[in-house]
Parts: structure tokens; sequence; C-alpha cells
């Protein structure tokens, strides 16, 4: 018996030059931050400020530098795709062989959809929900910490993928039979599946704690309809992932089971039945485009109305719709597969339901218009991004509406028209939301601004590389071009796709100057440094220190309005009284804790295991883990008192500052 | 701004010159129909979204903190009417596409035959690991990587699959329809006029795949007539042998003919995923094969 399961030597692809290059340059680039770490003797600071902080603004922060990273990641996967099918036209093969080319795409997805976009969206809810609702952490800290460590568990094992055995092939939505072992045997699959299932869990907990925390822990005075847009859409995202999360958790554990120990819920025979998973796995996959849409909506919500100097246009009717849509989302599922024989009846049901969806997101869109209309607008880097965002997502949402059209579909389905669509709604809406709010948010976590002119180039460079990479796709799409196509015989399609990969390389321009932007902006932070509410905000998270003191508000806030920092300075300037004295209580903290990044190495080791069928190793990261909650659940003491003086000077200090 | 209008012109300037090969250019009264429907739903909601798009690039712009001559209306965020158009102008446009969506999804169902004087022919479609078989059963003749058939004539396809999920898509003929294993997916075609169409896998099926495309040759009657008998008198017979023969991994076949084909191999093809210890015909599928590679 292997005491190391499937594992030896040839699991490295030491003949793959790409792969080993790309390997190579990841382990340099994890040498080289770790040396760095070590010249500048901040371990220590590490270990007691970040990576065992249950401060909800820390590991946001932390979620999203792991999501910006793996940008990088997937990010590379794409451009190495555009290239290939710029050069694998007629008899020409590229320089990718399909058995590369096909992790490849299935490595961008998975990486995109789950460790790009989930992390960051997560990432802007802890940091920010939390200072908005006026409270002092999220319902459950050390459970936030361990989400966060779950997750980042999972984007390590997909990493180690690349050096160590090989990803996926079958797509990132890993379709059975081509996912089953008869058809795909290697680990790639197994890579996929328990990386997923680790994030998935770590998912699941922040939507636990995140529903919690929005119902249950809400500054004195502020009601549902006077929560900020971003805390409702933040509240359906969370609701939409405990709802949905389990359900992948359970398709995935089907296929795990199939592959692992000899089951038929999806394999070709014995009853097997792999329509099965389409319909489970969606009915996860597209509540989870509205759990990354629906955030970016909230922070748009945000910008639009700071930036244009006056409150958001319909905010009943916003929320309506995000609830609506919140619902709607569960009921939408069929049309990701109209091609698979249902009835005239089934899919002219979802494809209407389909389209009402287009419903509520059309009436936002007309709000954030109406909401610029009687405005000043500042036209800064969040802005830029928010119309930015409205103009990319309307031509996006009418492609899907197309497509919700099933014989529209059965024409456009897995067609790079598809590809453009998703690209066009994630990276127009998502993305788009997500820098909107990186830039909103940064000087707040910070105290420092990010560099204006580097994010307008980085904002102009993405918008127009968008375009250039992805219209070309839509017309490719129309003239019969199918997705995942590692070379084509057409040579007419050479042109577009040499196009879309000039727009990929401007889009990677726009990932430099954000690099750049971010390096010169901490050059410069001193000539950077913002009060607590540099941009006139109206919620309550500028109303505190930027950055603001690790429990928030050193006076917890009262809440008399919808958009209430507004109202209580709108206040102050009409009435001309000295505020009142502030009076200073102890705060009771939640302490640290490395239960969050203990039980995630302990999840990898388990993860690791099972992958490569080294059982010993497995039981023994179950062990670990189970342990690991043993200590956390006898800990003797799990919170510490911040004495009042303490509070009152730092507080004191930041007045003072800000009168100035 | 400027480069999504552009786009928008562009997918126009190609929808109306129809000058390229794909869906575009349909061969076919579904194709046409589905080019129709595409365009009609294009149509209407473009009447929204352009006016949109101007409206959002007008107003963000005249509303511009340096323009002091713009009104600033700082208390302005309810209005009972334009609620009412905010909701309504999207609700109008989704009860008119809807129904377009509700009536296309019938007229055009897949499984519905096409109306027609003439007798369907039927060709039974078989996804393999990667190439395209497909049987005449009524001709008794059966040919890879490469269809053969009649103008004017409604085609009556039942597909599966005897590997992993693939989807059988002619874009000049009409829509998709994806094959699975165990299981008969229907799709009814036409081609109006002769001429060569490419056909392909839409539905990602493994390493082969970039290469699981064949081309549709649409002849006339007689010509068709012709075809049928030429391959009736060339080429190897398809029996379980060679059948076990065909379903082995291969990329990139050239295509080539069968003058003959095992009766009911078609539902033999389909039932032998359900069965497990059927050893008599020797079409158990391409289990455990990759694995071999």
């Amino acid at each position: 018996m292997n005491l190391l399961g499937k594992l030896d030597w040839s699991a490295i692809p030491l003949h793959e030059p790409i792969i080993m290059g790309a390997t190579a340059f990841m382990v340099l680039v994890v040498l080289a931050v770790l040396g760095f770490i070590t010249m500048k003797g901040a371990w220590l600071y590490l270990w007691r400020e970040w990576l065992t902080s249950v401060d909800h603004k820390r590991i946001g922060v932390m979620y999203c530098v792991l999501a910006l990273v793996m940008l990088l990641r997937g990010f590379s996967d794409a451009i190495m795709m555009r290239a290939q099918q710029a050069v694998a036209a007629g008899g020409a093969q590229g320089y990718l062989p399909p058995e590369h080319f096909d992790q490849i795409f299935s490595a961008h997805g998975t990486i995109m959809i789950f460790f790009m976009a989930m992390p960051f969206v997560v990432g802007l809810m802890n940091f920010a929900v939390p200072l908005q609702l006026g409270v002092r952490d999220v319902a459950f800290p050390t459970l936030n910490s361990v989400s966060f460590w779950l997750t980042a568990s999972g984007a390590l094992l997909i990493n180690v993928s690349l050096a160590v055995g090989e990803f996926s092939k079958a797509g990132w939505w890993g379709y059975p039979p081509l996912s089953e072992l008869q058809f795909s045997p290697g680990v790639g699959v197994d890579y996929y599946l328990w990386s997923l299932q680790i994030s998935g869990l770590g998912t699941l907990l922040a939507g636990i704690n995140f529903v919690t925390t929005i119902l249950k822990m809400r500054a004195p005075g502020m009601s549902y309809m006077r929560m900020p847009v971003f805390c409702w859409t933040a509240l359906a995202t969370n609701l939409l992932i405990v709802a949905a999360f389990p359900v992948l958790t359970a398709v995935l554990a089907m296929l795990l089971l199939d592959r692992y120990l000899g089951f038929h819920f999806f394999t070709n025979d014995a009853g097997g039945n792999q329509m099965l998973y389409a319909n489970l796995f969606w009915v996860w996959g597209h509540p989870e485009v509205y759990i990354l849409v629906l955030p970016a909506f909230g922070i748009f919500s945000e910008v639009v109305p700071t930036f244009s100097g006056k409150p958001l246009f319909g905010y009943r009717s916003m929320v309506a719709a995000t609830m609506a849509i919140c619902i709607l989302s569960f009921l939408v599922w069929l049309h990701h597969f109209f091609t698979m024989g249902a009835s005239a009846n089934v899919n002219g049901f979802f494809g209407v339901m389909s389209m009402i969806i287009a419903l509520p997101t059309g009436a936002k869109v007309f709000n954030w218009l109406f909401t610029m209309y009687g405005g000043r607008v500042r036209f800064s880097v969040p802005v830029l991004w928010s119309i930015g965002f409205m103009i990319t997502f309307v031509i996006g949402g009418m492609t899907g509406v197309l497509q919700a059209v099933p014989p529209a579909d059965f024409q456009l389905h897995n067609s790079v028209f598809l590809i453009a669509h998703f690209h066009n709604v994630i990276i127009g809406g998502v993305v788009f939301g997500v820098m909107a709010g990186y830039n909103y948010w940064f000087p707040k976590a910070f105290g420092f601004a990010l560099d204006e002119r580097w994010g307008r180039a980085a904002f102009w460079c993405w918008f127009v590389g968008f375009y250039l990479a992805f219209m070309p796709l839509y017309l490719l799409g129309l003239m019969g071009m199918t997705r995942r196509m590692q070379h084509y015989d057409d040579l007419s399609w050479q042109p577009w796709l040499l196009l879309a990969m000039v727009g990929t390389v401007v889009i990677l321009a726009g990932i430099l100057c954000q690099v750049v932007q971010l390096v010169v902006s901490i050059r410069n932070r001193d000539r950077l440094r913002v009060t607590g509410d540099p941009w006139n905000g109206r919620t309550l998270e500028w109303a505190t220190a930027s950055p603001p003191p690790a429990w928030n508000f050193a006076v917890q806030p009262r809440v008399a309005g919808r958009d209430a920092l507004w109202s209580s300075k709108q206040r102050a300037l009409a009435t001309k009284d000295e505020p009142p004295e502030r009076v200073y209580e102890p705060i009771e903290m939640p302490k640290n804790s490395a239960t969050g990044f203990v039980t995630a190495f302990f999840a990898v080791v388990i993860g690791f295991a099972m992958i490569w069928h080294i059982w010993w190793m497995a039981g023994l990261g179950v062990f670990g883990a189970f342990v690991t909650l043993l200590a956390f659940a006898f800990r003797r003491r799990s919170e510490t008192e911040v004495p009042a003086e303490q509070i009152a000077r730092l507080d004191r200090a930041y007045q003072a500052g800000a009168a100035v | 701004m400027r480069y999504s209008l552009l786009a928008v012109i562009l997918i126009g300037a190609a929808t109306l010159g129809g000058c390229t090969e794909g869906v575009l250019d349909p061969k076919g009264p579904i194709a046409l129909a589905e080019r129709q429907i595409l365009l009609n739903a294009l149509g209407i909601m473009l009447a929204i979204v352009i006016p949109v798009i101007l409206a959002i690039l007008a107003v963000a712009f005249w509303f511009r903190a340096s323009n002091w001559r713009a009104s600033y209306l700082p208390d302005f965020e309810y209005s009972g009417r334009l609620e009412l158009l905010v909701w309504s102008v999207p609700a109008m446009t989704v009860l008119l596409v809807g129904g377009v969506a509700w009536v296309g999804a019938h007229d055009l169902d897949p499984r519905k035959p096409i109306s027609s004087s003439v007798k369907p022919v039927t060709v039974q479609v078989v996804s393999l690991d990667w190439k395209w078989l497909f049987i005449y059963p009524e001709q008794g003749i059966a040919s890879v990587n490469h269809l053969t058939v009649p103008v004017g004539t409604p085609i009556s396809f039942e597909l599966t699959s005897s590997t992993v999920m693939n989807s059988f898509f002619v874009p000049q003929l009409g829509g998709q329809i994806y094959t699975m294993s165990g299981m008969v997916t229907r799709l009814h075609l036409q081609a109006d006029h002769p001429g060569t169409y490419p056909g392909l896998s839409a539905m990602f099926s493994g390493d082969g795949f970039a290469d699981m495309r064949f081309a549709v040759d649409a002849v006339p009657n007689d010509g068709f007539a012709q075809w049928v008998t030429h391959t009736q008198n060339t080429g190897p017979v398809l029996d379980a042998k060679a059948y076990a023969d065909l379903v082995k991994s291969s990329k990139a076949v050239a295509p080539f003919t069968y003058r003959a084909v095992a009766p009911d191999l078609f539902g033999g093809i389909v039932n032998a995923e359900l069965a497990t210890d059927d050893s008599s015909l020797c079409i158990r599928s391409t289990s455990s094969q990759r694995a071999e590679q």
C-alpha cells in the first residue's frame, strides 16, 4: 500500500514548460512576499493584527486582497485563452494542446466566480455593512474569520493544482458524465470539487453571519426602512447564499460520492441521470449570479447619491426591486439549458420568468438615472465606474433577455455570444461595482485616498478594453462560433479574435494601472490623507475616523432617519448648536482567535489528502479540525474590555482633527 | 461610451448585411423563423435601450458639478408619476418580449414536426468520442462526420449519445439540441437551398471537442437518391463489431459511410446505457476508454 495514495513524482508536470514556468513564477512571487515580510520583521505583527484578527474590517480587507490576487491568476488564464484563439486558426493548433487549454478555461471560470468575484463582494460587505448599520462587529466575529480562511483554503488548493497534478478539464460547471470517473479519471475534477466544497462551506457560514447581523444588530433607531440600500442588497445576497449554497454543496457531494464510492447519481449507466446535475447546479447557479450582482447594485446605490449630493431616488422601489430579484432568481434556472429538450410549456415558462427579472432591474437603472437628475455630479473614480456600469449593463441585460427567448437561445446557447453576454454583465456589473466600491471605501479602510489620475486611467482601460474584447465575441457567436474551441477552421473568425486579443491587452493595461495606482497611493499616503468623511457621505461609515478604530464608533450612533449621517449634518448646519458632550463607556471587544487560521490549515490538509486518496492524512486533518473546534468551545475568555479613557483619548484626537 | 454605440451599430450592420455564415444567414424555415424572432426581440429592446443610454449620458453630463446652469434639487427623492414610468417602461417591454418568447417557444419547439406535404426523412444521430454518426434507418445506411440531406424535405432527427453530453448544431438550418446517453431528444430541420453548411457540437465534450465538426450537404432530391444508391453499394457494414471499433476515442476523423446498418442499432445504443449486463449487443459505450488512454 502506498502511504501517499495516488501521489508520486509524476504528479508534477515537469514536461510541460508553460505550466512549470507559471509554477516557478508563482513560487518566486510567494518567496519574494515571504522574504519581504521576514526582512521587515513583520511576522508577529501580521499574525497578531491580521491573520488571527476577528475584526470585520480587517477580514474584509483580507477578502479583497485575496480577490485581487486571484484576479491576477484568473486574468492570466484569460489572456492565454485569447492568445490561443488568436493564433489557432485554419490548420494551426496554437501553442496550447487541448488537455492544457481545457484546464485553463475550467480554471478561469472557477477562479473568477468563486475566488475573485465572491471574495470581493463578501469582502466589501464585511467591511462596510457593520459600519453602515452603526454596530461594532458582525454577529459572530470568530465565525467570520473561519469563513474567510476556508475561502482562502479553497483558493490555495486551486493554485496547488497548477503544480501538483492537474485541474479539471470539464468546464467550471463540471457537467457529468464528463466529470465522472469514467471520462475524467485524473485528479483535476477532485481539485475542483474539494476546493469548492471547502470554500462553499466558508461562504455559507458568512451568509448565516450576515443575515443574523443585519436582522438582529442594527444601531438604535435604524429600522428596516432606514437601512442604507447597500445593507438591503447585502441582506438579499446573504439570504440567497443561505438558500442556494446548500444546493451546491449537495450536488457536488453527490458527484463526489459518484467518483469516490461508485454511486450512480449522474453516471451514464445504472440509472444515473445527468439532467439532475444540470438542474441542481443551476438551482444554485442562477441565484449565484444575483449573489454577485446585488451587492454591486448596492454599491452603485451608495456611490451615485453620495457623488450627486442628493438622496437615492425611489428608495422604497429600490428595496422592493432588490427583494423581488431575490425571490425571482430561484424561478429561472432552466434558462441555462433550454436546449435539453424540455417541452414548449416548460421552456416558455422559464423564458418569461427570466424576462420578468428584467423588470426590477430596469426599474433600478431608471432610479439611478433620476438620482443623478437634479444633482451636482462629481466625476470621481467611483462615479466613472458607476456610469460605465449603467451603460454597459443595459447592453448586457438586453442580450440576456434576448437569450431568454427560447428559439433565439437554441441558436445562441453555448456560443461565444453567450460568453460575451455573461462577461458583459459580470464585468460590466460585478467588476465595475467592486471597483467602484474599492475606490469608494479605500480611504475609509486606510485613512488615505487612492490616486485619482491612475484610477481614471484604470477605468478607461477597463472600459474600452471590455468593449474591444467582448463586442467581437457577440458577432462571432452570431457567425456560429461555439465556446471552448481549442482551434477552429474558419479563417473569417480570426480578425475578430485578434481584435478581442487587443481588447484583452487593453484590460491588462487597466489592471497594471490599478497596481500602479495602489503603489503610488501608498507612497504618497501622507499627501492623500483624508478625514473621516472625504466624500461628503450620507451613511454612518463616514461618521467615524478613517481608518475606524477596532470598535468602529466611540459612542453608539442613534439613527433618526434615512441617510443617517447626512441628516445629522443638515441638522447641525441648521441649528448651529454645539454638539452635546460625548459620554464614553468601556467597550467589550472580541479577542483575536487563531481558530479560523488553524481550521483552514486542517481543511487544506483534508482537501489535499482526499484529492490524492491519502486516507490516513485525511483522518488526521478531520481530527485536527475537531480538536481546534473543541479548543475554541472550551476557551476561557472570548472578550476583552477597552477602557473608556482609551476610547475617549482616541476619539477626542479624531474630533479635533475633523474640526480643523 | 462611444464604443458601446459603435458595437450596437456593428452588430446591427452584420445582422442586416447577413453577409456571414451562421445564425444570420439562414438556409431553412426553422433558422429563418429563429432569426426573425431574434431580430424582433432585439428591435423591441433597442427601442428602450438606446434612449436609456443616451439619457444616462445626457443627465450625467448636464448635472455635472461644474455646470451652474443646471438646477440643484437636493431633496428630489420621490415622484409617484416617475415611479409609475420607472416600472411601466420595463414592464411593457417585458410584456412584448415575453409574448414573443411564449409564442416562439411553442411555434419552434424542436420536437414539433415541420408541416409539409413532403414525407420527412428520418436521421438518427449518435455523438461519439469525438465524431458524429448519422444513421438513415429508412435507407439502411450510415455516415460518419458527414450529413447529406435532400433540399425542401423535412428532416426528422432522433438524437442520443454514446458518450458524454454533446449538442447537435447546424446554425444555418436551425437551433441546437443536446444529445444524452440513454435518452432520445428530437429535432426537426429543413434545408431550402442546396449548399454545404457547417455543423458542429456546441457542448464541450473533452479533448477532441474542437474537431467534432461535420459538413451538411443539402442536395436536390435526385441527387439525394443517387447518393443513397451510391452509398448502399460501397463501404463497410455497420454491425455490432464495426460499431465497437467506431466507439473507440478518435479525433478529427475524415468522413466515410457504411453501406448497411444492423437493424435497430440506434435503439440498441440508447438502451445499452440502461442495461448493465447485456453482452449480446457489443455496444457498451466508451466506458473506461478514456481511463485506458
